[in-house]
């Protein structure tokens, strides 16, 4: 459970720099009349409540991560763990995911100008591309089995099917989202205050995909061993 | 003396928030069944939470009647048996209280008592609750496959929650319970976010957060500690259904049945312990905090008394939240673990009792000299009180792993969580139940059926929780099936066992008492006008009873002021709204 503390630890860190400006120690019996626009002035900002919505629910999807993970380095330490080769097609993968990251990334700057000729052609390369990573991770599934990797062979088979299909999954979420931005940038002359918004949530949901598979790709080519072994000492 | 910019307030223009969209419900579908209004979607949570709750309950009394006649009732068998106690355990826990106090009430005062017009994300909001609705039928459905539900505990430990020996293990019954619980976690981020957001960004103007009730403190800080935990129920349930179905062995170890080898090998059954318990003991606060924070409420409106300690209150509300992280390990003392282990665990523990404490104590000085009125919200709150302390002591107890290890699988356990999480709890759901009736429907609760109610409530859950507490001393082993030849157990606490079954089908009919008084008091309750108790908080400033559509009218409201000015000296009615501009009212300060 150390990584999913570590988590928590990090969280915790947040929520209390964002509580050390939220006036705690005030005493509001003392306060009758005296308003505060300063907890309550930001949000005006327009698409701040979705944008808060989305780190939210991004503290929820790495909470999910970070579980995993800790499962992962538990059950790493039982005596019939076998690593398991990592297909090429990975590396690649890898490199089509973090083009998505920096081509959403662009889109949200040509958005913000309120360039719309370049923010198509973006968005929908962004959408191909993140096809490409699904497809190719499917295509590491299918060289695995080839290879006889199955499965239910070894936990370590099991945890890397499990948390790939898991990051798809989001990938495919995210891929629904951008699908329909896409659609509206193309119907819409100007771009208006809600698809600027929608252009940059997706690119701060295909970052932090992006960062969460990084993590996992450590995981699984071994780079991150030595840290789960700390972690595994600590607590036992 | 603190100097206080007085009369600043007038200047300030109404409603600089910028406001919200409002979708508007074209007929009657959208408006009663697929709605987006939180206040509907509320009605429909507690609705649903209630009406699974009753299964509950007639499950509670199956096992009861079991415990006192051993053998009389053909039907329960040992595997029945244990699907009761799952499926109690379950239902209570995850379907009613968190159900209930986070989509339930969590939907309906988020929004009134901040002053929002409706939650952030009121689509979302709407699929919460379907998504919620679908969690429930597959649970109901688990009722009718063939095998049954699962009869693993509600714990559902492996390796034997999906072996052969426990009913539901081999065939349907525990795939369909691990659906609907990831179902519902799906299900309840999407209204979580929303409860978190609209904390976070839609309050009226003036409403900072250490302005809000405890009401929303409460319900906010379990929201956020519901956020975190349950994805650790989701992972322990994916990966068992991994194991289950696809024949990966994340928890199972190498274990013959039915003496033939499974393929499985090498799974760590403790895993998912600390996988089920990293969420299991957040849990117990994700159901208490909401009800600490509105006991909170209802003590200080009825007893005209401004909250003793509000800032003490709110750190506690947060600190317990943290806090219930480090500790989940507790509930697993007996599983051999590391002794240094049980002992920072053993720690955390009692640690916690310090914020829970000073709650306690603030409770009661709010109470000192307050002008208690004996409603029936209030005394609901007063049950509660001391039946949280009672159930915290023991709490105490066992908190302690030396005590725990002889006492851990005994009835002392169930009486301890029974006074803990399941009495205190539900006593406050009726108190807030009674208390905000007249908002939603516009009647107040008929006050005699209520008194009937509270009575037999209280007393009868104290004789049926109280003597458990001496079973399990005793040496009563809980979980079992029937007692058979034990010889250490005395031929008395047959009869006490006896006693208490009465007393769980007396206090369980006497249910159906406030559900009658529910439905009759819809059309016959008198009628309650907008703000009955006479409170300070938004929710009794609306312009209409109930609450229409949008809550607030043309402008929404300006707060300027915390929620607790009960009885301030020199003013000139016992209570100040939220609302109020400090303009002739004398504030606390002046005369202090």
């Amino acid at each position: 459970m150390n990584v999913m503390l570590l988590f928590l630890a990090v969280l915790g860190a947040i929520i209390l720099w964002w509580m050390a400006g939220q006036r705690l120690t005030s005493k509001p019996w003392l306060e009758a009349s005296a308003i505060q626009v300063a907890a309550t002035g930001s949000r005006d900002v327009p698409g701040l409540a979705a944008k808060v919505g989305l780190y939210v629910f991004l503290g929820v999807v790495g909470a999910l991560f970070s579980l995993f993970i800790s499962a992962y380095s538990m059950r790493m330490g039982a005596g019939d763990w076998g690593a398991m080769p990592i297909p090429t097609v990975l590396w690649f993968n890898t490199v089509v995911l973090v083009a998505v990251s920096a081509v959403l990334q662009w889109a949200r700057i040509e958005a913000e100008d309120g360039r719309m000729e370049i923010l198509r052609p973006m968005l929908a390369l962004g959408f191909t591309l993140a096809c490409l990573f699904l497809v190719g991770q499917l295509q590491a599934w299918r060289s695995l089995i080839a290879d006889g990797y199955v499965l239910a062979d070894n936990p370590a088979n099991s945890f890397f099917y499990m948390l790939t299909g898991f990051h798809g999954l989001h990938i495919l979420g995210g891929l629904v989202v951008i699908g329909r931005t896409t659609v509206r940038a193309f119907a819409n002359d100007i771009p208006s205050a809600r698809l600027r918004l929608s252009v940059s949530l997706c690119s701060i949901y295909f970052h932090f995909m992006l960062a969460v598979w990084l993590i996992l790709f450590a995981l699984f080519a071994g780079w991150a061993n030595d840290v789960v072994d700390l972690c595994r000492q600590l607590f036992s | 003396m603190v100097e206080i910019p007085a009369g600043s307030a007038s200047a300030i223009p109404a409603a600089e928030v910028a406001d919200m969209e409002l979708y508007h419900p074209k007929s009657w579908w959208t408006k009663y069944v697929f709605s987006q209004d939180a206040k509907v979607i509320a009605v429909q949570y507690a609705l649903t939470a209630i009406s699974i709750g009753l299964v509950a309950l007639v499950l509670s009394w199956l096992m009861r009647l079991q415990l006192a006649f051993p053998g009389y009732f053909a039907f329960i068998d040992a595997d029945r048996y244990y699907q009761f106690i799952t499926m109690h355990g379950m239902i209570m826990v995850i379907y009613l209280l968190t159900a209930l106090f986070l989509g339930g009430f969590g939907n309906y005062l988020i929004p009134l008592m901040v002053g929002a017009r409706d939650m952030v994300f009121p689509y979302a909001n709407m699929l919460s609750y379907w998504i919620y609705l679908i969690a429930v039928l597959i649970l109901v459905a688990g009722f009718f496959v063939p095998g049954g539900p699962t009869g693993a505990g509600w714990t559902l430990y492996p390796p034997q929650a999906v072996l052969s020996g426990t009913p539901g293990g081999r065939d349907m019954g525990i795939l369909f319970m691990l659906s609907s619980l990831i179902v519902f976690i799906i299900g309840f981020t999407m209204g979580g976010l929303n409860y978190v957001v609209t904390v976070l960004q839609g309050r009226a103007r003036g409403m900072t957060l250490m302005r809000m009730p405890l009401t929303v403190w409460g319900i906010f800080t379990a929201t956020v500690m519901a956020l975190l935990a349950f994805p650790a129920l989701f992972v322990a349930c994916v990966m068992m259904l991994f194991d289950r179905l696809l024949g990966t062995s994340f928890f199972m170890p190498a274990i013959v049945e039915m003496g033939e080898q499974l393929q499985h090998g090498g799974g760590s059954p403790i895993l998912f312990q600390h996988l089920f318990w990293f969420f299991g003991h957040p849990e117990v606060y994700i159901v208490a905090l909401p009800a600490f924070g509105i006991v909170s409420d209802l003590i200080s409106t009825h007893a005209r008394k401004n909250i003793f300690g509000y800032r003490m209150m709110v750190w506690a509300i947060v600190i317990i939240g943290a806090l219930s992280f480090i500790v989940w390990a507790h509930h697993m003392y007996v599983s051999g673990m590391n002794p240094n282990f049980g002992f920072f665990f053993a720690t955390t523990t009692l640690i916690i009792a310090i914020p829970t404490a000073i709650k306690v104590y603030n409770w009661v000085l709010t109470l000192w000299r307050g002008d208690i009125h004996l409603t029936l919200p209030m005394l609901f709150a007063l049950a509660f009180i001391v039946t949280f302390v009672n159930g915290g002591l023991t709490g105490l107890f066992l908190g302690n792993v030396v005590v725990d290890v002889p006492l851990s699988d005994t009835m002392f356990v169930v009486a301890h969580f029974h006074m803990v999480m399941g009495v205190a709890p539900i006593l406050v759901i009726f108190g807030a139940i009674y208390h905000w009736y007249p908002k939603v429907t516009g009647r107040m609760l008929n006050d005699t059926l209520g008194h009937v109610h509270f009575w037999i409530t209280f007393l009868g859950t104290y004789a049926i929780f109280f003597p458990m507490h001496y079973l399990g001393l005793l040496g009563v082993p809980r979980r079992y099936y029937e007692l058979g030849e034990t010889a250490f157990v005395p031929p008395s606490a047959h009869s006490l066992n006896i006693f208490i079954t009465i007393m769980a089908l007396f206090v369980g009919a006497a249910q159906m008492v406030f559900l009658f008084n529910l439905v009759w008091s819809l059309s016959r309750g008198r009628l309650a006008g907008g703000n009955p108790w006479r409170a300070t908080t938004l929710e009794w400033q609306t312009p209409q009873t109930p609450p229409a559509h949008g809550n607030w009218g043309k402008d929404l409201p300006v707060v300027y002021r915390w929620a607790y000015d009960y009885s301030v000296p020199g003013a000139p009615e016992d209570f100040i709204p939220q609302t109020e501009p400090a303009r002739d009212i004398p504030t606390r300060e002046v005369v202090a």
